[in-house]
C-alpha cells in the first residue's frame, strides 16, 4: 500500500502536461513534395473521425472506395460537441487520417495538425478563390487565424441568410424578398399584425440561436472585415464597435416587438426546424445545410434570400464555413487522407455528393463544374447567394468561433439575457468583449 | 511459545494483505485523482501542452469571478428543492403509507413513488423539459383552470429556471426518501405506539413523539445524500437547461464541465472541483455529527 500510494504520489508531482509526446518541429511542419501524391496500389486502410448526423462525409468515402477499391475507411462518429472536447487527446493519441474538425487555433498551438501548406502546392489549392481557404489558416503559433498556413480542407462551405416560409409571405403580400433591412422591418411588422410569427429562431441551453440574426444585422450595418478580424483573433480588434452596436439595438428592437417566439430562450435548433417546417414563423436565419431537407420537407414552399443591406444596393454578407476536416500532425496515411481531400473538390461524381447530400457549394476553382440542380428549389437559391458573396467579397466565419468558448460561455448567456431583458445592447458587447480578451490572453 | 507468537504476527500481516486489493483500488481510483485534482488546480494547464505554476490564483478567481461564485450559491439554493422538500414530504408519505401498510394501495404508492429513482436521470430530465415547456403538459393544466396568464416557458425563463430545476430534483429523491424512512418505521417497535395510544395519544402526537426520533438515523442518511446531491447536481441542469438561460440554473458541477473541457482552462476547473468537495464534506459532516445515534 505504502509503494503504491508513494508510487501513484510520485506520478503526480510531474507538472501536468509535461510527459505528453509532442510531435517534432519536423513532423508538423510539412515535408516538401514534388509531386502530388496518390493512394498507392496497396491496400490502405484510413483511420476516419467524423460527425453524427452529416452523411456526407460517410458518402463521399464509400464513393471514394469506389473509384480507388486498394482503400477502405475504418470511421468512428460522434455527436460535434463530443468531438470538440476530444479533438486534442484524439489527436494526440491516437491520430486519426482523417478528422472533423471543431475550431483549429488551439489544435495548432499544441502541434495536433498536420501543416497542409506542400499539399496546397502540389495540387493547386493555393490558385482556388483565397476566402474558402482563409478560416484555415494559421500564422505561426497559432496566434491568428486568417492568415499563415492552412491546417485544414473543407469538404464543402456552406452559406447562411433567411429562408421564409413562402405560404404565410403571400398572406402578408410579400412576393419579393425585402431589397433593404427597411423592407425586412416591414415585412416582420406587417406579420406580427397578421397574427403570425415573423421570426422562428432558436436560443435555449447553450446555443444561442439569436447570434444568426445579430451577426447579419451587424454585416448589414457596417463592412464584413472588421468582424473576420475580430474572429480570426488580429490583435487589438473588438468587437464593441459603432456599427455592432447598431446591429445589437436594432436586434433588441426585434425582440421588444415581440417577432421572436416567446419562449425562444427554452427554444432548441431541432425545435425551431420543427415548428418552422409546421409553418410557425415567416423567417429563419439559417444555413444551407437545411436546403435539402427544406426541399424534401416543404417543397416548392420555402425561400431563401441573402440578409439584405441598410441601403438598397449595398454590400452583402453572410456566415459562410467550410465543413473542415483535417490531418492528424502524426497521422499514418496523411498522403493518402491530402489526395482524398483534394478529390472531393475536383472529381465530378464527388461534387454532386457534395451538393446533393451536402446541400452546400462544393470546394474548389471557381470555374469547376457544378452538378445539375433542380430549378425553383431552395438550394438553387443558397448556391445562388454563394455567387454574390464572392463578388462582394462578404464571407464572415461565425462570430460563435472567435475563441473555443466564446459561443457557450458568452454569446449564448448575454443573448439569453438581452431577450429577458436583463441585458443591455451596450453591456452585451462590452461583456462578450471582456470575455474574449480574457479567453485570447488565457488560451 | 515461540511459535505462537511468530504465528501471531504472521496472521497480523495477512490480515493488511486482505485488505491490500480494497486498498489499492481506492489509492488508485480516489486518492491518487483526488491528489491530481489538487495538484492541477495549482496550475494553469490546458490539458494539453505543458502546464505553468499558478499557485493560489484559480482559487482567488473561484470567489472573486461572479459568475463562478453565482453558481456556488445556485447549488446551495438547490438544497432546499432537493433536500427540504424530499426528507418533508417523504415523512408525511411514509407515515400515511404506514398506517395502510396492509392495504395493497400501500404496495401500489411505494411503486409509483420509488419509480423516479429507478429512471435515469437523463430520461427524467428529457420528460420534464417536455413537461416544462411552452405548449407541455403543465401550461395546458395551468391554462385549463384558468391560470393562463402564468404560463411561461418554465425552464427558459429567469426567474423559474432554478426553480423549474429544483423541482424535477425533488421529484426524484422524493422516492429514494420515502422508502428510506418507510423501512426506519418498520423496525419501530408497535408496542411502543400501542403504549402512546393507551395514553392518549393522537396520531399526531405519535409522529413526533415516537416516529420522529427513532428515525433519526434515517432521517440523517436522507439529508446527507439529498444535500450532496444537491451540491454536486449535474445531470438534471445539463440535461434540461444548461445552465441557462444566461447562467440563471448554472452549478458548479456543470461550470467544472464547461471549465474543463470547452474552455480547456483545468487548472481553474480543478480548482473549483476542490472548493466544491470541500463545501460537500463541509456539509455533510455536521449533518452526520448531528444525527448520529447517541445510545450508542
Amino acid at each position: 500500500m505504502v509503494v503504491i500510494l508513494g508510487g501513484s504520489l510520485a506520478a503526480a508531482c510531474a507538472a501536468p502536461g509535461s510527459g505528453n509526446a509532442q510531435p517534432t518541429a519536423a513532423a508538423s511542419s510539412a515535408p516538401a513534395l514534388s509531386s502530388a501524391p496518390t493512394c498507392g496500389t496497396e491496400p490502405v486502410t484510413m483511420k476516419g473521425y467524423f460527425e453524427t448526423g452529416f452523411p456526407i462525409a460517410k458518402a463521399l468515402t464509400d464513393e471514394f472506395t469506389k473509384q480507388h477499391p486498394n482503400v477502405t475507411f475504418d470511421i468512428r462518429e460522434d455527436q460535434f460537441a463530443v468531438i470538440t472536447q476530444n479533438a486534442p487527446r484524439v489527436l494526440a493519441d491516437d491520430p486519426p487520417d482523417l478528422m472533423r474538425l471543431p475550431q483549429v487555433s488551439e489544435l495548432v498551438k499544441n502541434n495536433l495538425l498536420k501543416n497542409l501548406d506542400e499539399y496546397a502546392k502540389v495540387f493547386g489549392w493555393d490558385k482556388w478563390p483565397p476566402s474558402q481557404l482563409q478560416q484555415m489558416r494559421m500564422a505561426p503559433g497559432g496566434a491568428v487565424r486568417g492568415e499563415g498556413s492552412l491546417y485544414a480542407m473543407g469538404l464543402n462551405f456552406s452559406m447562411t441568410g433567411v429562408f421564409y416560409n413562402k405560404k404565410l409571405a403571400a398572406q402578408i403580400g410579400m412576393t419579393t424578398p425585402p431589397a433593404t433591412l427597411a423592407d425586412l422591418d416591414a415585412a416582420m411588422a406587417k406579420a406580427k399584425e397578421a397574427g403570425l410569427a415573423p421570426i422562428a429562431q432558436f436560443n435555449g441551453g447553450a446555443t444561442g440561436g439569436l447570434a444568426f440574426p445579430l451577426q447579419d444585422l451587424m454585416a448589414s450595418y457596417g463592412p464584413a472585415a472588421p468582424i473576420n478580424d475580430w474572429i480570426f483573433q488580429k490583435p487589438g480588434a473588438t468587437i464593441d464597435t459603432p456599427t455592432n452596436l447598431q446591429a445589437t439595438q436594432h436586434l433588441e428592437k426585434w425582440i421588444k416587438a415581440g417577432y421572436f417566439w416567446k419562449d425562444v430562450n427554452a427554444v432548441d435548433y431541432a425545435t425551431m426546424m420543427s415548428r418552422f417546417m409546421k409553418g410557425d414563423g415567416l423567417f429563419m436565419f439559417n444555413g444551407d445545410w437545411e436546403s435539402g431537407n427544406l426541399d424534401k420537407q416543404m417543397p416548392g414552399d420555402v425561400g431563401f434570400f441573402l440578409m439584405p443591406p441598410v441601403q438598397a444596393g449595398g454590400k452583402q454578407a453572410a456566415m459562410s464555413a467550410p465543413l473542415t476536416f483535417g490531418v492528424g500532425a502524426n497521422a499514418k496515411n496523411a498522403d493518402c487522407a491530402a489526395t482524398f481531400l483534394d478529390w472531393v473538390a475536383t472529381d465530378t461524381q464527388a461534387r454532386t455528393i457534395g451538393v446533393q447530400i451536402g446541400g452546400s457549394h462544393p470546394m474548389g476553382p471557381a470555374d469547376a463544374p457544378m452538378p445539375p440542380i433542380a430549378p425553383g428549389t431552395v438550394t438553387e437559391s443558397t448556391l445562388a447567394a454563394g455567387a454574390k458573396i464572392a463578388e462582394d467579397n462578404g464571407s464572415m466565419d461565425f462570430i460563435a468561433n472567435a475563441t473555443g468558448a466564446i459561443y457557450a460561455k458568452s454569446w449564448t448567456p448575454n443573448l439569453q439575457k438581452l431577450v429577458g431583458g436583463e441585458q443591455t445592447p451596450e453591456g452585451l458587447l462590452k461583456s462578450v468583449q471582456a470575455d474574449y480578451v480574457s479567453q485570447v490572453k488565457g488560451g | 511459545m515461540k511459535a505462537a507468537v511468530k504465528r501471531r504476527s504472521g496472521s497480523r500481516w495477512a490480515g493488511w494483505l486482505f485488505v491490500l486489493p480494497a486498498a489499492a483500488f481506492y489509492v488508485v481510483f480516489v486518492i491518487q485523482p483526488l491528489a491530481m485534482t489538487v495538484q492541477y488546480s495549482l496550475y494553469s494547464w490546458d490539458g494539453i501542452g505543458v502546464a505553468t505554476w499558478n499557485g493560489v490564483q484559480n482559487y482567488l478567481r473561484v470567489f472573486t469571478d461572479p459568475d463562478l461564485f453565482a453558481a456556488i450559491l445556485n447549488a446551495i439554493k438547490l438544497i432546499a428543492f432537493f433536500s427540504a422538500v424530499p426528507v418533508v414530504l417523504g415523512l408525511a408519505i411514509a407515515a400515511t403509507i404506514r398506517r395502510i401498510a396492509a392495504s395493497r394501495l400501500a404496495l401500489v404508492a411505494r411503486t409509483v413513488i420509488f419509480l423516479p429513482q429507478v429512471i435515469p436521470l437523463v430520461a427524467a430530465g428529457i420528460t420534464w423539459s417536455w413537461l416544462l415547456s411552452s405548449t407541455g403538459l403543465v401550461n395546458q393544466l395551468l391554462s385549463y383552470i384558468g391560470l393562463e396568464g402564468i404560463t411561461r416557458a418554465w425552464l427558459g425563463d429567469f426567474s423559474t429556471a432554478l426553480p423549474a430545476v429544483g423541482v424535477i430534483g425533488a421529484w426524484v429523491l422524493l422516492g429514494l426518501c420515502t422508502l428510506l424512512l418507510l423501512a426506519g418505521m418498520s423496525k419501530i417497535d408497535p408496542a411502543l405506539y400501542e403504549a402512546a395510544r393507551l395514553d392518549g395519544a393522537g396520531p399526531l402526537r405519535e409522529f413526533v413523539s415516537i416516529t420522529l426520533p427513532s428515525l433519526r438515523q434515517e432521517i440523517g442518511v436522507c439529508v446527507t445524500v439529498t444535500v450532496v446531491a444537491a451540491l454536486a447536481s449535474f445531470d438534471i441542469v445539463y440535461i434540461s437547461t444548461q445552465g441557462g438561460p444566461g447562467n440563471a440554473s448554472m452549478v458548479p458541477g456543470l461550470e467544472i464541465y464547461y471549465l474543463a473541457f470547452s474552455e480547456r482552462e483545468v487548472g481553474l476547473a480543478s480548482a473549483l472541483a476542490v472548493v466544491l468537495t470541500v463545501l460537500v464534506i463541509a456539509c455533510a459532516l455536521p449533518i452526520q455529527w448531528l444525527t448520529r445515534d447517541r445510545s450508542s
